[in-house]
């Protein structure tokens, strides 16, 4: 999408590990005739790579149909036949981030405490100045000590407008200034970054509902995508966060964050299966240039091939 | 935390005790699904093969099939597999002469670090313990002033007598991966700070790092050999999924973990992760974060958490839970309208409340023993909380006080108000008139007491659609007594 055009090398980094410990499947294909252990095999290495339960049986179940209807047999053929039926889960799911026609755009960045929510927004929001875009960051992190200090740490660094309220003050309210300040400004994008909350804490959820419909009545059809932060790390627990933050904010997207400390970029995969929810951003490292636009043909073969 | 495992175990036992006979197939069959269970609670999956074929070698071994109670024995030998996996419960954290006692923080980035400092230093407060912090992630913006306003936060309002201070240079953060190695210098400095001052515990907070990062694992190892931590804790996201095990393999290989502590262990995880680290690192499990309050962090017990995962109870908990929700005045003022039976409908309310703010309804009935079993059939949902909160919402203030007023008429009245039927409102009435009966017997009897009151009342004591009780709730209250 022209934005996030950051270098091919960053996928790479990011799934490096994911891929070494795809090279041993390849290995233990080589020169393999497929049979029920070799499937069995198949599916453990999948769920190693944390594709997801589901997926991975599903994956699998379709190979076996395919062997046993004779359409395919060697094993050196498995690796090119999951590419395919992972990259067929992608086809037409819409991977931009959400644009606009009336400035400003309004991106909420939501999440569980920890999941990198603030260095994401700092990446997205270095990744849109890049492109000639003007950025106000909104730091509606009322609640974590020092988090309204983050940001705006990274707003000088990137050299973009921040508004922000008193530790403690009523993040809707900081949520409601930006909003004016935005449109007084005519900024393009108002990036909102909110405290971390875990999903099981209903009081905090109805406080993002909240949030959601200050910043609707302030600006009619905002926002305009709902990015909801997930650490590549998480277990199966990631799509519970995606179903209750969805219930409570309309997430739109995923970024997901910590690619780089993953074994098991396989997440993604699980996350589209599951939640029906496209991941839009990767993150792979702490400095704003470690983001990059998810493009699955590339992930897939990242996922497989190791890294250069 | 551990309830879809608990319920998964649930299901495959009853299965297989429904059974007369159990083949060895059948085990093997029962444990296909023990073994799902476990991965999705994402327990390493090496980890899960392996659990499953021991436990079906003990089983085998002492030949479970033949036994009278298979299902029962079955859950003694995974019960027993899983502590012995989660380990022995650690003793507090042993101090050291001359102090202070160095606790170095270590893990991911996000995982919780900072936030658990503030923790311990509350714990360490309230013991009546002087403590230090010292502020060595020089690497996320702004993580030295989180930590500085954590530690203000923990002296001024955290509960107890001991001294909080905090050592931080803010002045010397640079952007990521610039600064590493001065988070070396930074710790000397809060070390030698903590001697001067006398304090006990030094709590060391360092920048969350990848496993893999070379330098900044580097760094962590400069900054134990310069405060020569004698107590290194790994923290651990406990939502985190089968990376667990590796990252704190590492962790573990670069600086030979002492402790683990899971944070987040209030989300709905599945809390496999714990099995994880606490498999690969041979470290015991210190302490979960279970909240945002200072307060909110428990000690660890593998018993207890063996014991819930398979329906077991987990009554100390449950206690410690109430204990922290009740103040004391409210449970004597409680104790003495109960005692002179003036309980009326709205105390019961404000009773149901704080049960729902210490967790969902059935986390906490799940905890206590026995519980869990009846629990499946009873729609016990917090939604049917919702509707006796209706029906007595519904009723006039002289009704709450004094529900034996509510005849026919009045009955009618608050259930078109609530839109439930009549008999279901004179259920609760009826069944709040035995609770009172027995809280005036009860009152004075002490926690243990109350507790066995607020166990009657999870699980007979509320007017449930579809509950199959035949005993009356006075024969099982004298039951209780006899235990």
């Amino acid at each position: 999408m022209g934005l996030f055009k950051a270098a091919a090398s960053i996928l790479k980094r990011g799934l490096a590990r994911t891929a070494e410990a795809m090279v041993g499947m390849r290995a233990f294909l080589a020169g393999r005739r497929i049979d029920e252990s070799l499937l069995a095999e198949v599916e453990k290495r999948l769920l190693a790579a944390d594709v997801g339960v589901k997926a991975a049986r599903e994956s699998v179940e379709s190979l076996r149909q395919d062997w046993l209807a004779g359409r395919i047999a060697a094993g050196e053929e498995v690796v090119p036949f999951l590419k395919a039926s992972l990259r067929a889960r992608w086809e037409g799911v819409d991977l931009d981030l959400a644009r606009s026609e009336r400035k400003p755009t309004v991106i909420l960045v939501v999440g569980v405490n920890g999941s990198g929510k603030t260095t994401s927004v700092a990446k997205i929001a270095a990744s849109l100045k890049a492109e000639g875009r003007s950025v106000l960051l909104a730091a509606a992190d009322t609640f974590r000590a020092g988090a309204v200090r983050q940001l705006e740490i990274w707003s000088e660094r990137l050299g973009v407008d921040l508004v922000k309220g008193a530790e403690g003050a009523d993040p809707a309210a900081v949520v409601f200034d930006a909003a004016q300040a935005a449109v007084a400004r005519e900024a393009d994008v108002l990036l909102v970054d909110t405290a971390g909350r875990l999903h099981t804490q209903d009081t905090l959820m109805r406080q993002l509902t909240k949030i959601r419909e200050v910043v609707a009545k302030r600006i009619p059809g905002a926002p305009h995508e709902v990015l909801l932060v997930l650490d590549a790390t998480a277990g199966q627990n990631a799509i519970r966060q995606a179903e209750v933050f969805t219930a409570a904010v309309e997430v739109t997207g995923i970024f997901l964050s910590k690619l780089d400390g993953t074994a098991r970029g396989g997440v993604v995969m699980a996350i589209r299966d599951q939640m029906g929810l496209p991941v839009k951003l990767i993150g792979v490292g702490e400095r704003p240039e470690d983001v990059e636009a998810f493009d699955p043909e590339a992930f897939v073969e990242g996922m497989f091939d190791r890294a250069e | 935390m551990f309830d879809g495992l608990t319920r998964s175990f649930q299901k495959t036992f009853r299965n297989l005790s429904g059974r007369g006979r159990i083949s060895e197939s059948n085990i093997r069959e029962a444990m296909e699904e023990v073994r799902t269970a476990l991965l999705e609670a994402d327990v390493h999956h090496d980890l899960v093969d392996r659990f499953c074929n021991e436990v079906v070698e003990d089983a085998i071994g002492k030949e479970v099939t033949r036994s009278l109670k298979p299902g029962e024995e079955m859950i003694g030998i995974v019960h027993e597999r899983l502590v012995a996996m989660m380990g022995e419960a650690p003793g507090p954290i042993a101090m050291v002469e001359p102090g202070p006692t160095v606790i170095l923080m270590c893990g991911l980035q996000g995982s919780g670090k900072t936030t658990t400092c503030g923790k311990l230093a509350a714990r360490f407060k309230a013991d009546g313990h002087s403590v230090m912090l010292v502020a060595a992630d020089l690497q996320r913006p702004a993580a030295v002033e989180q930590l500085r306003i954590v530690s203000e936060q923990v002296a001024s309002s955290a509960p107890g007598k001991g001294r909080v201070a905090f050592h931080g240079e803010p002045e010397r953060c640079a952007e990521y991966g610039q600064a590493v190695g001065v988070a070396v210098e930074v710790a000397k400095r809060g070390l030698a700070e903590a001697r001067k001052g006398n304090f006990e515990f030094l709590i060391v907070d360092t920048a969350g790092r990848l496993h893999v990062n070379d330098d900044l694992m580097k760094e962590l190892r400069a900054v134990d050999r310069a405060v020569e931590a004698h107590q290194i804790l790994l923290v651990v996201d406990a939502m985190t999924g089968q990376d667990a095990l590796l990252s704190a393999k590492a962790f573990h290989e670069a600086m030979q973990v002492d402790g683990l502590v899971l944070t987040k262990f209030d989300s709905d995880t599945r809390g496999g992760a714990a099995l994880s680290v606490r498999e690969v690192t041979g470290a015991p499990v210190r302490f979960l974060g279970v909240g945002e309050k200072f307060t909110a962090l428990e000690e660890f017990h593998p018993q207890r958490i063996a014991g819930r995962i398979l329906g077991m109870g987990d009554v100390v908990s449950l206690v410690e839970k109430a204990r922290q929700e009740v103040s004391d005045e409210e449970a004597a003022e409680l104790m003495e309208k109960m005692s002179k039976g003036r309980l009326g409908l709205d105390d019961f309310l404000r009773q149901m409340k704080v049960l729902r703010r210490m967790g969902p309804i059935k986390s906490l009935l799940g905890m206590l023993p026995g519980v869990g079993q009846m629990l499946k059939d009873l729609p016990l949902e917090d939604k049917q909380l919702d509707r006796l909160q209706g029906i007595v919402h519904s009723m006039t203030p002289a009704e709450r006080r004094d529900p034996a007023m509510l005849e026919r008429s009045r009955i009618a009245r608050v259930a078109a108000g609530s839109a439930s039927d009549r008999a279901e409102v004179s259920r609760l009435v009826k069944q709040f008139d035995l609770m009172r009966k027995m809280g005036s017997q009860l009152a004075g009897a002490g926690a243990t007491g109350r507790m066995a009151a607020m166990r009657g009342l999870g699980a007979g004591g509320l007017p449930t659609r579809g509950s199959t009780h035949t005993s009356s709730p006075k024969a099982r209250f004298k039951q209780r007594k006899k235990r």
